[in-house]
């Protein structure tokens, strides 16, 4: 049983992939890994949906049946792979340039409140479309600074993104949290009033057939976003800097890279895709800022970064893979724990961690980058600053 | 020249023996039935360009990889030969076959001894015997002539001590077959005799030593037999006795070469153009985290259509020299012009721009971004002139490329191959190309050991390149570990040692034995001044 699996996943290509400028990785390459990953999650789903003396196949048509099979499901699996995208796209940009932003929980939260502040100090004549884009900067300015202070800590002191954004994760949701209970919840919930101006169009709007699904048109945004980092890391002089100080931070310097420029605006950047993705829940869900919103989205956007292997294509699929698995966990519940797809999920994840190579390359690397920096800190302390 | 092996019971039998050795890495072929044959109590040379399957061959003897086909064969003690084909380090080591890296892989925090023993650590009770590994290690020490403190921490040793602890290690193990890979690329010419003579003495002793090198002079004065690979083949088993340099080199190579020791009669005693300098360097001191002036006080100029050597062991602040010349460390005190213009304050973008051109001494860290393609590497450092507003120009990208692996003969000419997949000697040449090749436009030419780990033909190619940009008038600083290299090539010779420059010599003054004095931090002869 297992055998076939192994072959597929050894047949997965090889890691690096020599770019011109422009070439993100090819369309095959994007799709492997997550589809062997899935095959992989489905033999040990089956073995835990028998545990719990489930038939395996009447689990799964109605994980597929709550989720692709009628429009609503499509619909909560795009609202929910629209945030991903984002999240996703974060972690990716940030290990792009060598970095890795576990901040998105944080950036994703401060997106949505700066949001949703602009929506309610709008008067609610604003014209919608400049409403929804003022909101939408609010929230890239919102992530983008949250995301700033680790990358300045980073250029300036040395300190170790790693653990500087999980700890503003913390700081940024305490505070967060604090100014809406205390200043402007609405009485007996954790949220702020609804926005005046600047909500996005619901998929239901448009397309009847999704009604009471939270899809909205952010996931337009997410995906020209998409395309937009795709173009930014592979077309532009920037891109070519940023992988440059990702891949050898020595050469990049060589070639007359301010690396700790690039880290510092790589890293805002990084904040500000997650932040963007506040505006999903805010501007085209529930037209609030909710204590705990972003709850989960921001550390899995790690997992669709991986699995999407860092490439925007790639990351959008990973999102919808990842979208579904949640989402059906909610259809799931009936015959089997939900808890089950977490497992499912963190099965994917080990999967493609463990099968493709490109992906262990990257968390050794990842995991070598904290070592050293955290080695350079310990001499920094020493004596003398780098 | 080689005194003949002392007599020993069984040496002369054979104590390696590989056959039809074949392995393969995806595409690459490494070896394609290679053979190797060595005696007992013999000191053997293998050479070989770059990437003609040396370190691969000898990491298969070693148990790090298992051959796709073909047979390998050791004599472990005194016995006869075992086929071992496909074992593991753990039996090679048991088997008394130790391997020197031209890494190091020592702790430096540790001591001589605690990193000598470590995984086979004299227990007392629970405990390591600390003492006892002191003993040990100063009996081995001393029996082997492998001077070395066993006390002190590893960390503060020079290179040349760190190597005799890798090698103490191996003995420690029990090696009696000693495989060292590149061993002298860090060390000082008389550390290099100390190493011949530490080599003789095991050999006395019976020990079997394969010395994996490229340098002739090397193969020469130590080794007792040589078997020569070219593209993963073995082409050639010689005794040393009764070879040549020449007859080395054409069987490394496959065509006749000329040899650094041919050009460096040849050329010619110079005038210099008494023109002002390009380069020119005023008490220059640098400061590293680790150690304050590792550069102190250096005052040095390079003239346009010169070129200025630095000799010195490395470690005595050449590379930071270098790097501050390009602008990748800070300036503590001092002063650096680059074409007349104050440089120290500029950023390295703008020093390229200013005319200087770098080819750092470390193509893997600094030269190469190694998952970027040739194309993307070729333009490194240069990306702000391949830009049009804010994306990059991919056309005239790859026609830069296509230009320069035309130019400089790169091989394979894919301009979208990973920098990763090419050979060393090819990856120095899209380094090369990038900072000395047509439409780059510098005056001054920092040239940080530029044949390092580079073949025989890549050399000759490269030194060529170095002389022509003197002769167009370019101002050259060349650092090299390698003094045949900076005799050959030098107008000047400066020789660094303890982040000092001791000494600068004109080429006709100097000397193999002369430059050995000063680079051991001997003053000899009246230091002059720059």
């Amino acid at each position: 049983m297992t055998t076939p699996v192994a072959d597929l996943v050894h047949a997965a290509p090889p890691s690096v992939q020599p770019d011109v400028g422009a070439r993100s990785a090819s369309l095959m390459e994007a799709l492997l890994p997550p589809v062997v990953a899935l095959l992989v999650a489905i033999v040990v789903g089956d073995v835990l949906i028998l545990t719990f003396g489930q038939s395996p196949v009447a689990v799964y048509r109605l994980l597929l049946d709550g989720t692709w099979g009628n429009a609503y499901g499509i619909g909560q699996v795009l609202y929910k792979a629209t945030t991903l995208t984002f999240t996703g796209l974060a972690v990716a940009l940030g290990i792009r340039a060598g970095l890795f932003n576990i901040g998105g929980e944080g950036q994703l939260a401060a997106g949505g409140f700066v949001a949703a502040m602009i929506g309610l100090a709008m008067p609610a004549a604003t014209p919608a479309i400049v409403a929804a884009l003022l909101c939408t900067i609010g929230a890239a300015a919102g992530g983008g600074v949250v995301g700033a202070v680790p990358g300045y800590l980073r250029a300036q002191f040395g300190a170790h993104e790693v653990i500087t954004t999980i700890m503003l994760n913390f700081v940024v949701l305490a505070l967060l949290g604090w100014i809406v209970s205390a200043k402007i919840h609405v009485p007996e919930s954790l949220h702020t009033p609804e926005i005046h101006s600047g909500g996005v169009t619901r998929l239901a709007d448009i397309m009847p057939v999704f009604h009471g699904s939270a899809a909205n048109l952010t996931l337009l945004v997410a995906l020209a976003t998409a395309g937009a980092v795709s173009w930014y890391l592979f077309r532009t002089r920037r891109g070519f800097e940023l992988r440059a100080v990702g891949l050898q931070p020595d050469a990049a310097e060589y070639g007359g890279v301010d690396v700790g420029g690039v880290r510092w605006r790589a890293l805002a950047l990084s904040g500000a895709l997650a932040g963007t993705g506040g505006i999903n829940f805010v501007l085209g869900y529930k037209h609030y800022y909710e204590d705990g919103f972003a709850t989960g989205a921001g550390f899995l956007g790690i997992a669709v970064a991986l699995v999407g292997r860092n490439s925007p294509f790639g990351i959008v699929i990973a999102a919808l893979l990842f979208a579904t698995l949640s989402q059906g966990g909610l259809a799931v519940n009936a015959l089997v724990p939900k808890q089950m797809v977490d497992v499912l999920q963190a099965v994917v994840i080990l999967a493609v961690a463990t099968a493709v190579p490109a992906v262990r390359q990257s968390i050794r690397s990842s995991a070598k980058s904290v070592a050293r920096s955290l080695m350079e800190n310990g001499d920094a302390a020493g004596g003398g600053s780098r | 020249m080689n005194a003949p092996p002392p007599p020993n019971a069984d040496v002369g039998s054979v104590a390696i023996r590989l056959q039809g050795i074949v392995k393969t890495f995806g595409e690459t072929v490494a070896n394609r039935g290679t053979a190797l044959e060595v005696k007992r109590g013999e000191i053997h040379a293998l050479v070989g360009e770059n990437g003609a399957g040396k370190s691969t061959l000898m990491r298969i003897l070693s148990g790090m990889y298992a051959p796709d086909a073909g047979t390998v064969e050791v004599a472990s003690g005194e016995g006869r030969l075992h086929d071992v084909t496909g074992w593991n380090t753990a039996a090679a080591i048991d088997a008394g076959v130790g391997m020197v890296h031209q890494h190091f892989m020592l702790v430096p925090p540790l001591t001589v001894a605690e990193n000598v023993v470590l995984g086979r650590e004299p227990k007392r009770g629970l405990q390591v015997d600390r003492r006892a590994a002191e003993k040990s290690v100063a009996d081995l020490s001393a029996r082997s002539g492998l001077v070395v403190s066993p006390s002190a921490k590893v960390a503060d040793l020079s290179v040349g001590e760190a190597q005799r602890v890798e090698i103490l290690k191996a003995l420690y193990r029990g090696a009696k077959i000693l495989i060292l890979d590149e061993p002298t690329a860090v060390l000082s010419p008389p550390e290099v005799r100390q190493l011949w003579d530490v080599l003789r003495t095991l050999r006395a002793d019976g020990g079997t030593i394969v010395l994996i090198t490229h340098k002739l002079d090397e193969v020469m004065d130590v080794s007792d037999a040589i078997t020569v690979m070219r593209g993963g083949e073995t082409v050639a088993r010689l005794e040393t006795r009764a070879t040549t340099p020449r007859e080395i080199a054409r069987a490394m190579v496959g065509r006749d070469v000329a040899l650094v020791l041919d050009v460096e009669r040849s050329d010619r005693a110079r005038s210099l153009p008494d023109r002002a300098p390009l380069l020119e360097l005023r008490h220059v001191r640098v400061d590293s985290p680790r150690r304050a002036r590792v550069v102190d006080d250096v005052s040095l100029s390079v003239a346009p259509g010169e070129i200025v050597g630095i000799a010195g062991v490395e470690g005595n602040g050449q590379t930071e020299l270098v790097e501050v010349i390009a602008g990748l460390t800070t300036l503590s005190a001092g002063e650096i012009r680059i074409a007349g213009h104050d440089a120290a304050r500029l950023t390295v973008r703008e020093r390229g721009d200013a005319g200087l051109s770098h080819v750092p001494e470390d193509r893997h860290r600094r030269g190469l971004v190694l998952d970027y393609s040739v194309a993307d590497n070729l333009i490194l450092g240069q990306q702000h002139h391949f830009t049009r507003g804010a994306t990059l120009e991919a056309a005239r990208i790859v026609a830069h490329a296509r230009q320069r692996i035309a130019e400089f003969d790169i091989r394979p000419s894919n301009p979208l191959l990973a920098a990763r997949a090419l050979s060393g000697g090819n990856q120095q040449k899209v380094v090369i190309a990038r900072e000395m090749g047509g439409g780059r436009d510098f005056n001054v030419l920092l040239a940080a050991q530029p044949t390092r780990g580079v073949d025989v033909g890549a050399i000759e190619f490269i030194h060529d390149r170095l002389r022509r940009a003197r002769d167009e008038g370019k101002a050259v600083l060349l650092v090299s570990a390698d003094l045949a290299e900076v005799l050959a090539l030098s107008d000047r010779i400066a020789v660094m040692y303890g982040g000092k420059i001791v000494v600068v010599l004109p080429r006709r003054e100097a000397s193999v034995e002369t430059l050995g004095r000063y680079m051991t931090g001997a003053t000899g002869a009246p230091a002059q001044v720059a």
